[in-house]
């Protein structure tokens, strides 16, 4: 017997989630301020001002650090008139219209990111939100546009629609894994192209999904009127009720992970897949069923994709949000809150990029920002040593208040 | 050569896990360290081979102060380690294995292997190892892997040999062995540092024995001290080893296996062939050395694993194909022998860890939901009942002490209506006190008129706990004996002779 308590050998790839899972909100906010310093350092270098002054750095070094803040300044306000509120404009509507951009884009990548965030919970990397919100989209198009029902029960088949797509396109992942022992993360990659194609296929063949007058360009109809989700704040906003699933989204993700017995046994076979086949999990089963709600949650975010336009949609409808999403769970250490909090940033990053441009600025430096934040999560060695903190403590204030949020009362 | 150890502290955070250590161990000595999993005799071991550094205190050599960077300055110095695990690879033959890290070579850097073959038969012949050097070490029986290590360790002229646990994988004859080879190395003026917590080994082998409880030297003891004065003195007060237990009280066959195989991991038999019965109201005891098929034979009956041939009867209730969750459902209580891999989940809480098995129904769901009110009761009650030792119920399974931990395990499993109960190893890697305790309980379920297996490679535990005793030896059970069977008996049958 040693005296040292050995710790199983477990699967890399979940103690890898673990370690990046494990670091709690002071890193997450520690990251999105490193990942804001490295933004300020390119909008320095892109501008013309500071280039010209750094010619004369040695003889006149004030005139470079002030070009260097002026950049700085008027890039991340440009951002926040962008994302937040626009003090700028002519009246009250286009001020707050921000705002309402950065609620519109965040409702997809916080339900495909709790759709993630699910997954890293049970010890699966679900690299297929992509693929899964499109297969999910697709059905729901085809509700939308080759069905007709009448108003609010059109909407609501299409959005169940949606989120079953998705939810059985996530459920082949699982169920490959759990027969062939096929990795996810493949499985799930090579699903992305699958239904990238199956997609295409549908809405270039007119038989299929093809818009009805529609050219060689594979494109679909739009919507109808019956089918699309309801503006929230009228006519002058384009923000849509694909938030309000967004939220609800997150409700659900809180009350399975945290109260029900399924999300107890998802987290049981993510820490410890040993110990819960032990305690009589199927395990593999669980792989099945937990890839199918981590595409449900991704099917909201389909539903607001297919559902929330007026126009006819195109194969690359998915945006970049299947892999934002990966992003979105990692920042919110796939808690409830964290992924909305993390949704509401990268969306305000993707309201604000255009402004950002109309000012000169590359609309990409969001993106940059958005990457090294990510990358500081994942890489925390890297942040620690930034900023100067402790080993990786066992529990910490925050972690502790939360635990005490979501179990109530077991504090003894 | 002589090695010295002078105030000796590590700390781990707040833990201190060496307390200012003194240890002199004199040339040609073999000096046994006593103490319990987690007094600290690792740590101390590993500081002296290099592998942690020591925030206070100095090792010297024959007088000379050493600083070790690493385990190959600890070499350099003479400092041999056989670890608990060997370090061999399996595929390679002995003398592959022995040279591995310091090769010699020939022209155009070939392997020398024949210089390597001469060195491993020296000292083979020397120490009288029996140890051919051309032999793949996956081929050969544990206790002598266990001498390949020893001859790794001398091939780099260790003079301070240190060896962590060396008998917990090994039968008692290669005990003995191991034992005689012990001596004589010493007698060439090799000295030992013997890691242990068996008072047996310590008393039959050790010229003295510095026992160590909580990170710090408690005192030194002579091998002629009693087992109760050694015991006492690792655990702080008196403990009895013994359990007191009254005769069973046989009822009905609660559990019977009839030819029960199990195909292996490596499409061998694991378990073959394998037939008993279990009353209710006794315990059967599976012992045999470790790896001879007893933790597959308890996987199988609580349906880890799928026998390919032969019934397991629960009562009346076929229970041969059925899931662990049916299994689990039927009343069968499992111990895994590896909590911290089966048994618990490090990263949840002690009250989340009571309802692992149990999160479906009442009393741990009400619904979908868990009933967090009546977890939070059953778990302190629990708590309570179980003596764990835990600052509250939201502490993470994996910051308890192994003891505890185990304890958490035990309450889990005992406080269901059992109709059987399977404990694997039930006291490994826990302290005096909570092996009494677990001890205690295990009996008072079989008391309580429930039939108990007990699959442990502790002898001592085998012989306290059991009516009857199993002896398994390459997956075939050798006999079933009575538990007042003697020791030598027991041994002879643990490496295969049949009664």
């Amino acid at each position: 017997m040693s005296d040292v308590t050995e710790t199983p050998v477990e699967r890399r790839g979940v103690a890898v989630v673990r370690e990046i899972m494990s670091g709690g909100s002071t890193r997450a906010i520690l990251s999105v301020v490193a990942g804001f310093v490295i933004g300020a350092i390119f909008m320095v270098f892109s501008s013309e001002e500071f280039l010209a002054a750094a010619q004369y750095l040695t003889s006149r070094p004030t005139d470079a650090l002030s070009a260097a803040w002026t950049a700085i300044a008027e890039g991340y306000s440009a951002l926040f008139r962008g994302s937040i509120y626009n003090y700028k404009a002519d009246d009250f509507v286009a001020a707050i219209r921000p705002m309402t951009e950065t609620l519109r884009f965040a409702g997809p990548l916080i339900a495909s990111g709790l759709g993630i965030a699910l997954a890293f919970r049970v010890g699966l990397f679900n690299i297929g939100a992509s693929g899964q919100l499109l297969f999910g989209a697709l059905w729901a198009t085809w509700i939308s546009t080759r069905v007709s029902l009448p108003g609010g029960v059109h909407l609501v088949v299409a959005v169940l629609v949606a989120i079953l797509g998705a939810a059985a396109y996530g459920a082949v992942v699982g169920f490959l894994k759990a027969r062939t022992g096929a990795h996810e993360v493949i499985v799930t990659i090579m699903l992305n192209y699958i239904a990238a194609g199956i997609l295409t296929f549908f809405f270039r063949t007119p038989e299929l999904l093809r818009e009805v007058d529609g050219g060689g360009t594979p494109k679909s109809d739009a919507p109808a009127l019956t089918a699309q989700l309801p503006l929230l704040l009228g006519s002058e906003f384009t923000l849509h009720a694909g938030f309000i699933l967004a939220i609800v989204g997150v409700f659900v993700y809180w009350w399975l992970m945290e109260r029900s017995t399924l999300g107890f046994r998802f987290r049981m076979v993510g820490h410890n897949a040993d110990a819960a086949r032990t305690a009589g999990i199927n395990v593999e089963r669980t792989f099945v069923v937990a890839m199918a709600v981590s595409g449900a949650f991704v099917g909201l975010a389909a539903a607001n994709q297919a559902l929330g336009v007026q126009a006819g949609l195109t194969p690359d409808l998915d945006g970049s949000i299947g892999f934002d999403a990966i992003t979105v769970a990692l920042l919110g250490s796939s808690t409830a809150p964290g992924v909305l909090l993390a949704g509401l940033l990268f969306g305000a990053f993707k309201a604000g990029a255009p402004q950002m441009q109309v000012i000169g600025l590359s609309p990409e430096i969001t993106g940059v920002v958005q990457g090294f934040i990510v990358l500081f999560i994942a890489a925390p060695p890297l942040v620690r040593a930034i900023f100067r903190l402790p080993p990786p403590q066992k529990t910490t204030v925050i972690a502790d208040w939360w635990h005490k949020l979501t179990t109530k009362g077991d504090a003894k | 050569m002589k090695l010295e150890l002078r105030g000796i502290t590590k700390r781990f955070g707040s833990l201190v896990a060496n307390d200012h250590i003194n240890l002199v161990v004199n040339s040609g000595e073999i000096h046994a360290l006593l103490g319990e999993n987690g007094a600290g005799k690792s740590t101390l071991m590993n500081v002296l081979y290099g592998l942690y550094t020591a925030d206070e205190g100095d090792i010297l050599l024959d007088g000379v102060v050493q600083k070790f960077k690493g385990p190959g300055d600890a070499m350099a110095a003479g400092i041999g380690m056989v670890h608990q695990h060997f370090m061999l690879i399996p595929v390679f033959t002995v003398a592959e294995n022995v040279v591995l890290g310091h090769e010699p070579t020939g022209i155009l850097d070939t392997l020398d292997i024949d210089t390597a073959r001469k060195r491993v038969r020296e000292i083979s012949d020397r120490f009288g190892f029996e140890i051919d050097p051309d032999a793949l070490v996956e081929d050969l029986p544990v206790g002598s892997q266990q001498r390949v290590e020893i001859i790794k360790a001398l091939a780099r002229d260790a003079k301070v040999l240190v060896l962590d646990e060396p008998t917990a994988v090994l039968t008692p004859q290669e005990t003995d062995e191991l034992m005689g080879i012990m001596k004589g190395l010493a007698k060439a003026g090799t000295s030992i540092v013997f890691i242990t917590h068996k008072l047996r080994e310590v008393q039959a082998v050790a010229d003295r024995i510095t026992v160590i409880r909580l990170g710090a030297v408690v005192g030194e003891a002579k091998p002629t001290d009693s087992a109760a004065t050694l015991a006492t003195m690792m655990v702080g007060r008196a403990v009895d080893l013994s359990v007191s237990k009254k005769e069973p009280k046989r009822g009905e066959t609660g559990l019977s296996v009839a030819g029960l195989t199990v195909i292996g991991d490596r499409n061998n038999k694991v378990v073959d062939d394998v037939s008993f019965e279990v009353h209710a109201g006794e315990v059967l005891a599976i012992a045999g050395v470790q790896g001879n098929g007893q933790t597959e034979l308890a996987e199988a009956l609580v349906g880890l694993r799928t026998p390919s041939a032969g019934s397991i009867h629960l009562g009346k209730m076929d229970i041969t194909h059925s899931s662990v969750r049916d299994v689990i459902d039927a009343g069968v209580g499992y111990i895994p022998e590896d909590r911290s891999k089966d048994g618990l989940v490090g990263d949840f809480t002690i009250a989340e860890n009571f309802m692992i098995n149990r999160s479906y129904g009442p009393p741990f769901a009400k619904g979908l939901n868990i009933d967090f009110g009546n977890r939070e009761r059953i778990a302190s009650q629990l708590i309570g009942d179980y003596d764990v030792r835990t600052p509250s119920q939201v502490t993470l399974a994996k910051n308890l002490s192994g003891g505890n931990q185990q304890k958490v395990v035990v309450a889990r499993e005992l406080s269901r209506d059992l109709n059987l109960l399977i404990a694997s190893q039930p006291t490994r890697g826990v302290d005096v006190g909570s092996i009494e305790f677990i001890h205690e309980r295990i009996i008072a379920t079989r008391d309580a008129g429930k039939p108990v297996v007990i699959v442990s490679t502790e002898l001592d535990e085998v012989t306290s706990l059991a009516d009857r005793i199993a002896v398994m030896y390459r997956g075939r059970i050798v006999g079933i004996v009575d538990a007042k069977t003697s020791r030598e008996t027991l041994g002879r049958m643990m490496a295969g002779a049949t009664v």
